[in-house]
């Protein structure tokens, strides 16, 4: 379980969290969802020690992982993966090497065990004949699958997805959303994921929960965020200009 | 005036948390060099990057530095007829200043500002994140390779570039301008002392570590995209220029 309680962050004058409180419960999928800006990346970035909230608390499994030890941060660390916004990839290493360097440095499995299983979780993510590349050589939604799996191949009991499937075509992001349910049926890992697809994240998660001006406005089950009553939540979902959210 | 007082008030806190900043980086380097070097094939890419691709530029350097030093000491030695001292004066300089500070100077040039301008990119593009999610820590793969390979790439530089020096000295002074060659390579045996070459030795190795140290520093707190970057890699090369030169007048004090 991950415990939010009361978060701050402020960017200069910017406040992005403003005394944030969310629960994730373990073993489901919570999606969260909310105007592009509104702090969703950065409270991922919370979550697993990249960022300091300036007042508040955070708790995986119970323990508190604000202002602890580089030590500590690791151990819990261990419990997680991460697939970042813009993919994150080495860019000195070529496809498989990315893929590769966790279970290389993180495991004592052989050469040839790590090929077959890069290979298939690359496979698993309908990437072929792409190991050689250079992450420069690849499109957008490329590095976003390679990302993936790099993130799942730990089969971390914790996973933390930004925007998987933001700038993918419609089979592929069909083909990753099942992806991500069949692996989270088989491993029961926990799942947040940051999504813009709307309606389609609702048949995946579990949970939904709304960020907006630094605070959750509404968390539950996908079904009663599909039928909130709340003008916000509701003008959200249903992509209309008219409401409370004011963009531009 | 009340605005002045908090600006100082500000700068004075940012200088204090760089100056800091900048101390734990190097403790927490050199600490992690002991706890985890870093896979040796690593170091050994780094010492290929740091070291053997230096070799060129620092043998045309030193063939010029000693070529000059040729010209400018027997110019002065034969004021005082004794340009048969003159190997001597150009070992003597080149292994216990040039030889060093030059070395430094021109890999901090090649080399420094590269190490910053990767692990800068790694910073902004969230790399450094990637790898500290991932529980793995980023001054593995990243810090202590280079501080290894450079602390060991520089004395072995400078070894080259005195020998090369030498052999310009000589060039200028025994073919061009006629000094006698056995005294040359004679004088030269009686002044230089071991202690002038461990010193040269202890001088390179140390810049190595501020090579590094200030390198990977600009770099691992790059700000934000190309611009960032661009400063953090211009401020390396000033600030490891400027501190090899400090350092370098506080060593000679001390070694001397
Ligand atoms: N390191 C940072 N320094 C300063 N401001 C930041 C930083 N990171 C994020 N911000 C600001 O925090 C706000 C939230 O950013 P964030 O990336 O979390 O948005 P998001 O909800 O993920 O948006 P999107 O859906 O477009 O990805 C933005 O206004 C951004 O400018
Ligand atoms: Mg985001």
């Amino acid at each position: 379980m991950i415990q939010l309680t009361n978060l701050h962050k402020s960017f200069g004058s910017q406040h992005v969290l403003n005394g944030l409180n969310l629960t994730i419960p373990d073993g489901q999928i919570t999606a969260i969802i909310g105007p592009s800006g509104e702090g969703k990346s950065v409270l991922l970035r919370h979550i697993i020690g990249l960022m300091q909230p300036d007042s508040g608390q955070i708790s995986v499994d119970g323990e508190n992982i604000i202002g602890i030890r580089r030590s500590e941060m690791n151990r819990i660390r261990e419990k997680f993966g991460m697939l970042f916004q813009n993919a994150a990839l080495f860019d000195s290493m070529n496809v498989f090497e990315n893929v590769a360097f966790p279970l290389q440095e993180k495991t004592t499995l052989s050469k040839t065990e790590i090929r077959t299983r890069v290979l298939s979780a690359l496979e698993d993510v309908g990437l072929k004949n792409v190991e050689q590349k250079f992450t420069d050589e690849l499109s957008g939604g490329m590095k976003k699958r390679v990302g993936l799996a790099r993130a799942l191949l730990l089969n971390p009991r914790i996973i933390l997805f930004d925007e998987p499937t933001t700038g993918l075509d419609p089979i592929i992001k069909r083909a990753i959303h099942q992806l991500i349910r069949d692996t989270h049926a088989k491993f029961g890992f926990t799942a947040v994921i940051v999504s813009h697809e709307i309606p389609d994240i609702f048949e995946i998660a579990q949970n939904v929960a709304m960020l907006y001006q630094g605070e959750i406005l509404q968390f539950g089950t996908a079904d009663e965020i599909k039928n909130s009553t709340h003008p916000a939540v509701k003008q959200f979902i249903s992509g209309s200009l008219d409401g409370p959210i004011q963009m531009i | 005036m009340l605005g002045m007082v908090q600006s100082i008030g500000r700068l004075t806190i940012i200088g204090l948390r760089d100056l800091g900043r900048i101390g734990w980086f190097l403790v927490y380097s050199l600490y992690m060099i002991v706890r985890r070097p870093g896979s040796p094939l690593q170091i050994l890419k780094q010492i290929r990057f740091i070291g053997a691709k230096s070799l060129f530029v620092i043998c045309l350097t030193a063939a010029f530095t000693g070529m000059v030093l040729g010209l400018q000491g027997y110019y002065t030695l034969t004021k005082f007829g004794s340009e048969g001292m003159l190997g001597a004066a150009v070992a003597l300089s080149l292994i216990r200043e040039l030889g060093p500070v030059l070395t430094a100077l021109m890999v901090t040039g090649r080399a420094g500002s590269a190490i910053t301008a990767e692990i800068g990119i790694m910073r902004i593009t969230e790399q450094i994140d990637a790898l500290e999610t991932m529980a793995l820590d980023p001054f593995k793969y990243l810090v202590t390779p280079k501080f290894i390979a450079a602390m060991l790439s520089l004395p072995l530089l400078c070894a080259i570039f005195d020998v090369v020096g030498i052999y310009g000295g000589w060039v200028v002074g025994v073919k061009l301008l006629g000094v006698n060659p056995g005294a040359y390579f004679y004088e030269m045996g009686k002044a230089v002392v071991w202690r002038d070459v461990y010193s040269g030795i202890a001088k390179s190795f140390s810049f190595g570590a501020i090579i590094a140290w200030i390198g990977c520093y600009k770099g691992y707190y790059a700000g934000h995209g190309a611009e960032g970057v661009s400063k953090a890699t211009t401020e390396s090369v000033v600030l490891t220029s400027v501190l090899i030169l400090v350092w370098d007048y506080f060593l000679t004090s001390i070694l001397l």
